[in-house]
């Protein structure tokens, strides 16, 4: 292992030196900046690379030395926060970084803006794999940024089987242990796989059922996390959690007691691409942004530090990159490639049924009767004072007004 | 009728500042270790304060929250004295009344309601204009002036009922027009009821977070902000050294305060002593 | 005489139009929002919904409850004792009592956790001493200590000014008149110092009920208070209208719980709103 370590830092310096040496493809395409301009850059969490630390860029700074445009980097935790942020107004961005369904979603209420997708001189590194995929089929909106499935994380120290179902989430001997993940799709995503149904289901049953197992489940978790699941899970204060397999490997590389596994029930397969929403106010900047992304250098690194299946082809078959190139995980062959689905946008209705469902789990779970008895406790006593001092009080007027009667 | 503390009571401070203190302590201490554990000291090193130094979007979030922490105070100061003055002068108790009440509504309701309230008004005005962009320092800044306005008002208030309202009326008397009674006279004397409200304010607008958290936007980040997105994060001790100085700021801060007032106080009881003796 | 009283009352104009615009029109938004639909049309729909959060609203008014009892428990001996020592003393205490308050509550908070998580040094220490480890983390327990710890520099700050200005003329006369160390208390000292108690109450109670931050960070986001879900409608479900009406029900709840207090109160003074 160490070995292994040692290479990839070996690599990291090379690399380094070559990257910081080499110009970036196409860089005619970057000029013609304003003096001043500005964009803003709606990302997830921990999700470019952005130090300078072990031979890596700092992507973001790269990007403002090249141009000339102020990058103001701005992150979210999760598609639903995303959009409830970009659907209410009030603030606008440039670039945003929906997965799949998201994307869906707001391209049928008008909130993505179509660009000359083909036009970026990078645009033909992306795999054709990833090209016109369900959610954009004729490559408007998007440039698909990463790919990932969801599985399994767990702490080999407390997990000693090894699990091959989303069932050992429910089991009651790591209660505490359990942390799930903090968004509506993917939450509900694994008791779905469990009971057999698909992700896009409408059905108002299979809705419930799933909401179910999820408030079950509720007593025995340790919380519901987002990006809190690195610190959590590094520092082995909990044993599993449903995540995306490219953290795992960012995880992995600080707690070597992590493993990882799909589960037999079958898992989600996302593509997160880079969109300009309707509100953005400097496009061209914009695109030189994705145009930027796309470099193979850049992508490298982004695709180093973060982890991810890149749908770059100039990253996947760079030999540096080697190492992760063959992570089964990550790029899986026919035979390892688990059960998998996309998720896709749903109708208004089903929407709503999922984010009440989702409130009432997050609702659900303290048993109110200690409170009852402590409300009626509290309110005993006062009125006790009440009487008492009442009592007191005419008590007291009465021994005053005694002589004169 | 001042008395030396006894061993118990000792004690029992001694065991609510341990409660005080022990979390800060515990941070600060692992702001020193050379790994990201919280748990498990592996050596001193200083290298996340090096770290967070280098942190541009950090020192930006400092520069901010203090551009937006003495803009506000300021605005909140000069108008709340102006509406002190205006709210003591009102004859009609109706009308004082009702602008009291108004004015303890910040201060009675939870922050999360404040906040979402204004977040609305914002959100609701920049789709009638327009704006795409509106949150961002300027809704940021009404919202904070918001929120110090009823502090100010009622720290001078107070000071103006103090104050003998024959003071200005004599010094108009003699001459001054109203404008110069108010600057020579009225001031003056309320002048630590202002003071006090400004750095309350000062101190407010600095430290909120679950206000600015509504009615902020990605162009304008302050400290609080910038420190929860980082405890979302995956947090590395780069946070506890920014608490760390946080906390090694507010302590130097506080002590030249006391300081200088032990100071004052001394001087005046020389003064006094002086004048005894003559 | 009248004339200048009378440009003076013009100096309160700019002031009162911002209340108005700042302070009255956002919170007639909030009651907007909670009676309408996402299309904008008038609906009783979310008002209605509002039973369903019946328990978590009991859940974090209790908690709050909790939190600000154990404060005024701990911060009264507290107030006392330093109200009572040397001067330097008093100022000591003051600026350690002050100090943690102007620390952000986000970095009180997140520093409490890392004291109190299974990984977290107290279960180490614990388990160098071969002793069982306490889970602390993620309970209800963990959410009310965060609330005592972040608010009780509140409830220290105004029972220390009003045990300050107390005169000890009082106590010492009881004393003389045969009045023993308990009756001192509950008739001297405690009904003194209510108005103390009754800001201290509203100040550590109110923001405990409210907060969304502690019970996210101390109870993982399994314990959840009303500020969570209010939180959460307006940050990633998007549903703003129930968020508005849950801010509404939370504000008129919270304005019941203060008239209650302040009738609690109010025979030995006014309100006794005290910053």
């Amino acid at each position: 292992m160490k070995k292994v370590i040692f290479a990839l830092v070996c690599s990291f310096i090379v690399c380094a030196c070559v990257l910081n040496c080499s110009a970036y493809e196409h860089e005619e395409y970057y000029k013609g900046a304003k003096k001043g301009e500005v964009l803003n850059v709606f990302n997830w969490g921990e999700y470019i690379s952005d130090s300078y630390e072990d031979g890596m860029l700092d992507v973001n700074k790269e990007f403002e030395k090249l141009t000339g445009i102020k990058v103001n980097y701005v992150t979210f935790e999760s598609n639903e926060d995303m959009y409830a942020k970009i659907k209410n107004g009030g603030a606008s961005y440039d670039i945003i970084v929906p997965s799949d369904y998201m994307i869906e979603r707001m391209i049928d209420e008008n909130l993505l803006q179509k660009f000359d997708v083909k036009s970026l001189p990078n645009y033909h590194y992306i795999d054709e794999k990833y090209r016109g995929m369900y959610f954009d089929e004729n490559d408007e909106y998007c440039v698909p940024y990463n790919v990932g499935m969801v599985g399994l994380i767990y702490n080999t120290k407390v997990v000693t089987e090894t699990p091959d179902s989303w069932k050992i989430m429910w089991d009651e001997k790591y209660a505490g242990k359990i942390l799930m993940i903090d968004n509506p799709r993917d939450a509900f995503a694994i008791p779905q796989k469990i009971l057999g149904y698909s992700f896009n289901s409408t059905d108002e049953k299979e809705l419930s059922d799933v909401a179910q197992m999820l408030i079950d489940q509720k007593p025995l978790l340790q919380g519901y996390v987002m990006d809190e699941v690195y610190n959590k899970m590094e520092s082995g204060e909990a044993a599993m959690v449903p995540y995306y397999v490219g953290d795992f490997i960012t995880m992995h590389d600080v707690n070597p007691d992590l493993a990882f596994v799909y589960p037999k029930e079958g898992v989600n397969i996302f593509v997160d691409a880079m969109c300009i929403p309707e509100c953005a106010q400097n496009v061209s900047a914009a695109m030189k942004y994705i145009n930027f992304m796309l470099d193979p250098e850049i992508g490298l690194c982004n695709a180093w530090y973060i982890g991810y299946a890149s749908p770059n082809t100039g990253v996947v078959n760079n030999p540096d990159y080697a190492d992760y190139a063959e992570n089964k995980l990550l790029y899986p062959d026919e035979d390892s490639m688990p059960d998998v689905e996309y998720f896709h946008n749903l109708p208004q209705e089903t929407l709503e049924r999922f984010a009440s469902l989702w409130n009432d789990i997050k609702v659900a779970g303290s048993s109110n009767t200690h409170i009852y008895v402590g409300f009626s406790v509290v309110g005993v006593c006062f009125a006790a004072y009440v009487v008492y001092s009442y009592i007191k009080k005419k008590k007291r007027e009465y021994w005053y007004d005694f002589p004169n009667t | 009728m001042k008395t030396k503390m006894s061993p118990l009571s000792k004690l029992y401070v001694a065991l609510i500042m341990i409660f005080l203190y022990a979390p800060i302590v515990v941070m600060i201490f692992f702001s020193f270790n050379s790994s990201v554990s919280t748990s498990v000291f592996a050596g001193f090193s200083t290298r996340w304060y090096t770290s967070l130094l280098h942190d541009e979007g950090t020192m930006k979030a400092v520069a901010n929250t203090l551009i937006l922490a003495v803009s506000s105070s300021l605005i909140a100061t000069v108008m709340g004295t102006a509406a002190a003055v205006g709210i003591d002068a009102m004859k009609s108790k109706w009308v004082k009344r009702t602008t009291m009440s108004v004015t303890n509504i910040p201060m009675m309701n939870p922050e999360i309601v404040t906040g979402i309230s204004m977040m609305l008004l914002f959100v609701f005005a920049a789709k009638l204009i327009g704006v795409v962009d509106a949150l961002g320092f300027w809704t940021m800044l009404i919202a904070h002036v918001t929120f110090n306005l009823p502090y100010v008002i009622l720290s001078v208030l107070p000071k103006l009922r103090q104050m003998d309202p024959r003071l200005p009326e004599a010094a108009m008397d003699l001459g001054c027009t109203p404008v110069q009674a108010f600057f020579k006279v009225t001031l003056p004397s309320i002048m630590t009821g202002i003071t006090s409200g400004l750095m309350m304010s000062f101190t407010l607008s600095l430290d909120d977070f679950v206000i600015s958290y509504f009615t902020q936007g990605p162009s304008f980040e302050t400290l609080p902000i910038r420190i929860f997105s980082m405890t979302k994060k995956r947090v590395t001790p780069d946070m506890y050294a920014l608490s760390t100085l946080i906390f090694a700021t507010i302590l130097l801060l506080l002590v030249a305060l006391n300081l200088s007032q032990i100071h004052g106080e001394r001087k005046l009881k020389n003064k006094l002593d002086k004048e005894v003796q003559e | 005489m009248n004339k200048t009283s009378l440009s003076k009352r013009f100096f309160a104009s700019p002031y009162m139009i911002w209340a108005a615009i700042f302070i009255i029109v956002p919170l007639i938004f909030v009651v907007y929002y909670s009676l309408t639909d996402a299309s904008g049309a008038f609906s009783l729909e979310y008002i209605k919904d509002i039973g369903r959060y019946r328990d978590i609203m009991l859940n974090s008014i209790w908690l709050g409850f909790i939190a600000t009892i154990i404060s005024l428990v701990i911060s009264y001996p507290l107030a006392y004792i330093m109200a009572r020592s040397t001067t330097n003393v008093q100022r000591t205490m003051m600026m350690l009592v002050m100090l943690p308050m102007w620390m952000n509550l986000l970095i009180r908070t997140y520093s409490l956790m890392i004291l109190l998580q299974d990984t977290g040094i107290i279960n180490t220490a614990l388990g160098f001493l071969h002793l069982p480890p306490l889970k602390m983390i993620n309970t209800d327990g963990a959410v009310v200590l965060g609330m005592v710890y972040n608010y009780i520099p509140y409830m220290i700050l105004p029972l220390y000014s009003i045990m300050a200005k107390l005169d000890h003329g009082l106590i010492e006369a009881a004393e003389d008149l045969g009045a023993n160390k308990l009756s001192v208390l509950s008739k001297i000292i405690l009904p003194l110092s209510l108005p103390g108690i009754a800001s201290g109450f509203t100040m550590v109670f109110v923001p405990s009920v409210s907060t969304f931050y502690i019970s996210k960070k101390l109870g993982g986001n399994t314990v959840s208070l009303i500020g969570d879900i209010i939180e959460m409608q307006f940050k990633s479900s998007n549903n703003y209208n129930l968020g508005a009406a849950l801010s509404l029900v939370l504000m008129v709840m919270i304005i019941i719980c203060m008239a209650v207090m302040n009738r609690f109160t109010s025979d030995e003074d006014d309100g006794g709103v005290l910053i």
